[in-house]
């Protein structure tokens, strides 16, 4: 892998800093007094100050350990949801991949069917039809519709990679198929699926801040950036600080991860303008 | 020609496929559009059954929505007294003006800062590239909140909801444009930075074209493909009407449509809705690679 560059370096960190400051953020809030959960009516939605330094919601509640705590569902509901993603769409890749012929041609049309799924309305459906509202049945189905450009990397890694010498060895010393895509062919297709894991994460993240803004989400008392977000965009011109923090949040958080994958090459959209030097 | 005959097979299947995963995920659940804690004399229960049809076999009610579908039938909703056509039909021109408004803005913006950051360099292509990522990272239920509280209720430029003058489709329209102009802005750069470097254009150069022509007239076919590839699913996603917008703004469009057919488990309306959204990426799909292969001769092979 080339060595980062600068701007993904400062990327990687402040995407390690918003992670440590919501894990750790409330537990020191905590030996201060000041919790996300208590509820002060008659102070109600102050603007940021010393003591609140994003101020409060409605019911008084401290608005900046809300927007931490928010942070540890909608990071962990991205990254859960990714690697559930990586999963299925590695084990589906590497299959079709391996096996070539019909049985590829046929997964790989199911894929493409797959994308003609708005993913949002299949996930929107499926939470309402089962009436769940739980994060337990959120994640799996976030990452149910998220692998599906991934299995078409890691076909297209598997497919490269199945004839080369090593492989064809492995295969004549009798390894099992199985055997040889673990241990074989998938390791050396590793760097691409990091790289696609950095781009699917804010997307992850997103879909996961849309399905809350719809109501199908994550659910009070729990709150995730998204909800956050939906609840502060309610009364956007009386309190405005109660959108602003979360979205400045949840935005921070994408334009790092979407920085790093751009330096990963993983978006496709690196290059460089030629300098018109005489022209 | 064998070509064009392979992608309308593989594209009739894709809408079978489809059909069969919106008709298991509806099935898959407990309770019918029928379940009800009131009760109901087994006359009605019946009566309702017979109408609908759900009191039949999976496999049979399978079969004859295929068959249904396959004559162009969507069949009717379960709980208006309206088809699934008339309720597409009133709900998606709705959307598609705000869509179309939108791709034109998102393709009209995303290529030409693309296009200009690629040609350019230096600082146009650094705002351009901080642009186009800030764009990706608000979402429209930021964007759209703080276009209302600002150009709406601050300045009253635009009403903030309801669909009622021309300008009340401004703010649907730049909310869903943003995410995808940033998106090609991007792509749009990637394809001109590599088609800029490729050995056609030097040619153009050495005989002595002048940088425009080169720009526009030599590189821009071959190198807004990406982007170009990208509008398809793109387009489908914006004419279709996308919830987050549509429930912001208040629009009676068909993403609102869903929401609503989901709350209230309209199934037909539901797989109706699946199925011309599919066979919208469908159609824009196989104008996409018409347009690609018109663009690059190269993807023609």
């Amino acid at each position: 892998m080339t060595p980062l560059t600068r701007s993904a370096r400062i990327a990687a960190l402040a995407v390690a800093a918003i992670a440590v400051a919501c894990a750790l953020g409330p537990i020191i809030a905590g030996w201060f007094g000041v919790d996300g959960t208590s509820i002060d009516t008659r102070l109600g939605a102050t603007p940021p100050s010393l003591a609140h330094w994003f101020g409060t919601d409605v019911l008084g509640r401290d608005e900046l350990v809300r927007v931490l705590v928010g942070g540890r569902i909608a990071l962990a509901v991205g990254l859960g949801g990714t690697l559930i993603a990586v999963a299925i769409g590695t084990a589906y890749g590497a299959i079709a991949g391996y096996a070539g012929g019909v049985v590829d041609g046929v997964m790989m049309r199911a894929v493409d069917a797959g994308f003609a799924l708005p993913t949002t309305i299949v996930v929107l459906v499926a939470m309402a039809i089962t009436d769940s509202r739980s994060l337990a049945l959120l994640l799996p189905l976030i990452g149910a519709v998220s692998w599906l450009a991934l299995a078409r990397i890691v076909r297209g890694q598997v497919r490269a990679l199945r004839d080369r010498e090593f492989v064809v060895a492995a295969r004549a010393l009798g390894a099992t198929p199985a055997r040889v895509v673990v241990r074989h062919v998938l390791p050396n297709a590793a760097a691409p699926v990091i790289a696609y894991a950095t781009v699917a994460l804010p997307q992850v993240m997103l879909l996961e801040a849309f399905l809350s803004f719809l109501g199908v989400g994550v659910q009070a008392p729990l709150a995730s950036w998204g909800s956050l977000v939906t609840d502060g965009s309610t009364q956007l011109a009386v309190y405005p600080w109660l959108i602003a923090f979360p979205a400045l949040a949840l935005g921070a958080t994408m334009l790092a991860l979407y920085t790093l994958a751009d330096s990963l090459g993983a978006t496709g959209t690196r290059g460089r303008p030629r300098t018109t030097s005489a022209s | 020609m064998t070509r064009v005959v392979r992608r309308i097979v593989t594209s009739a299947i894709v809408l079978v496929v489809v059909a069969t995963a919106s008709f298991v995920l509806l099935h898959a659940a407990p309770g019918g559009p029928f379940a009800t804690d009131a009760r109901r004399s087994p006359a009605v229960a019946r009566a309702l059954e017979q109408r609908y049809g759900t009191g039949d076999s999976l496999a049979s009610q399978y079969v004859s929505e295929l068959a249904h579908l396959a004559r162009g039938d969507l069949g009717q909703s379960l709980v208006r007294d309206e088809s699934v056509a008339d309720v597409i039909a009133s709900r998606f021109p709705v959307s598609a003006l705000i869509g179309a408004l939108a791709l034109a803005l998102a393709l009209a913006l995303g290529v030409a800062s693309g296009v200009a950051a690629a040609a350019r360099g230096g600082w146009v292509d650094r705002a351009v590239r901080a642009g186009a990522v800030l764009a990706l990272c608000v979402p429209a239920f930021v964007a759209g909140p703080l276009l209302i509280a600002w150009l709406s209720l601050r300045l009253g430029w635009f009403p903030p909801a309801r669909l009622d003058s021309a300008s009340a489709y401004v703010l649907p329209a730049v909310t869903l444009a943003l995410v995808y102009a940033g998106a090609l802005a991007r792509l749009a750069r990637a394809g001109m930075c590599d088609a800029l470097g490729e050995d056609f254009v030097r040619t153009a150069r050495a005989k002595g074209a002048s940088e425009r022509a080169v720009v526009w007239r030599h590189a821009l076919r071959a190198g807004i493909a990406p982007a170009v590839s990208y509008v398809g699913p793109a387009a489908a996603a914006m004419l279709a009407g996308s919830f987050v917008v549509e429930k912001v703004f208040q629009v009676p469009g068909l993403g609102s449509s869903v929401v609503e057919a989901i709350a209230q488990r309209d199934y037909p309306v539901l797989t109706g809705v699946l199925v011309f959204y599919a066979a919208l990426v469908v159609a824009l799909d196989l104008v996409v690679d018409g347009a690609l292969a018109w663009l690059d001769p190269r993807s023609r092979r």
